[in-house]
């Protein structure tokens, strides 16, 4: 059992649009780690999809490289839609 | 033998199945190989006590004796269960529990299927509840038949020894005795005997796909479903029963 790989499960929610990260699992392949999923993370009605992706093969960014991946947003205000003034005629927004 | 008299027993048969396969699984908690199938295999236990609670419910009604699931669970000694002899075979090794469990879930699916179409609307209801659950089970102790089946030389070898020792446990589950021809003449429940190539189809199937041999056909054990059990009852009962023993009517 120690050489079964690694895997991440998602989930898509009763109501949710996106599937999203709940935790990972061991499994000796995507058939087995699909059904151990079903076991280890919807077991309380949690789900209607789920997605399973071996943990080998997310290339992930480095912490390391935080700030120059990160930091040059920060002074960009003008890419949020709260920058800009709406008249007060606009509605629904 | 009255309606009442044989639809009780028919109810424990079936009750009593998921009650004691659900406490044999129970008994791998905390100590299955992975914590995947510690949880996979103690949600397949709670599928089936959730089973076993409407089966032994009805049952009380059916015998009008004042008898709930939990007294029938709790306070009824070996020769009062009515469970085939299968279902309280001992753990073993993980192959063992498999191979109970995929006999038994490629029978029970197919039981519960014909008991959807009981003329009792009780039974009818509580098959249909139950055998999506059952469809999952199978398709879970199927899949690691042919894992371990068709896996390493030593869960190969582990396996076929599994799927041959338990071979005499399973022609109880098709002989009919005067209960089930009872419930079947009445349209409560089904002639076993129709279920036999069914199920041996299927068995045949999933076993080749392991690469496993079809036992051979030998000398079959019976009793349990009228209550001639194996020695292994008592001492599943005991821990089963003990609080209920010890500390009558306690709850949580």
């Amino acid at each position: 059992m120690k050489e079964w790989p690694l895997w991440e499960v998602f989930i898509r929610s009763q109501h949710g649009l996106a599937h999203k990260h709940v935790g990972s699992l061991h499994a000796a392949d995507a058939e087995m780690a699909i059904r151990n999923a079903r076991d280890v993370y919807t077991r309380r009605n949690e789900g209607v999809s789920i997605w399973v992706v071996k943990a080998a093969d997310i290339t992930a960014s480095s912490p390391g490289d935080k700030e120059a991946l990160f930091e040059p947003a920060n002074s960009k205000v003008y890419r949020h839609p709260t920058f800009y003034p709406m008249p007060d005629e606009v509605k629904g927004i | 033998m009255r309606r009442d008299e044989a639809l009780f027993q028919y109810l424990l048969r079936l009750g009593d199945n998921a009650l004691v396969l659900a406490q044999r699984l129970g008994e791998w908690t905390g100590k299955a190989p992975v914590i995947e199938e510690d949880l996979a295999t103690a949600n397949t236990a709670l599928d089936l006590i959730g089973q076993a609670r409407m089966w032994l419910t009805y049952a009380g009604e059916v015998e009008d004796k004042g008898r709930d699931e939990d007294k029938l669970a709790f306070l009824r000694d070996a020769s009062d269960f009515r469970n085939v002899l299968l279902v309280e075979q001992p753990n073993g090794n993980f192959a063992d529990t498999i191979a109970r469990q995929f006999y038994f879930d490629a029978w029970n699916v197919r039981a519960l299927d014909a008991l959807r179409r009981s003329q009792d609307a009780r039974v009818a209801d509580i098959a249909g509840k139950s055998v999506k659950e059952a469809a999952y089970h199978l398709e879970r102790s199927s899949d690691w038949i042919v894992r371990l089946g068709d896996g390493t030389e030593e869960s190969h070898a582990r396996m076929q020894a599994a799927v041959d020792d338990l071979w005499m446990y399973t022609g109880e589950l098709f002989e009919a005795d005067e209960v089930d021809r009872l419930m079947g003449e009445l349209g409560v429940g089904f002639d076993p005997e129709t279920l036999r190539e069914p199920w041996l189809d299927e068995v045949k199937r999933v076993l080749e796909d392991a690469t496993l041999a079809i036992p051979a056909a030998g000398h079959m054990q019976r009793g349990g479903k009228q209550g001639v059990h194996t020695e292994k009852l008592g001492y599943l009962l005991a821990e089963l029963q003990f609080l209920q023993r010890a500390y009558p009517g306690a709850q949580w």
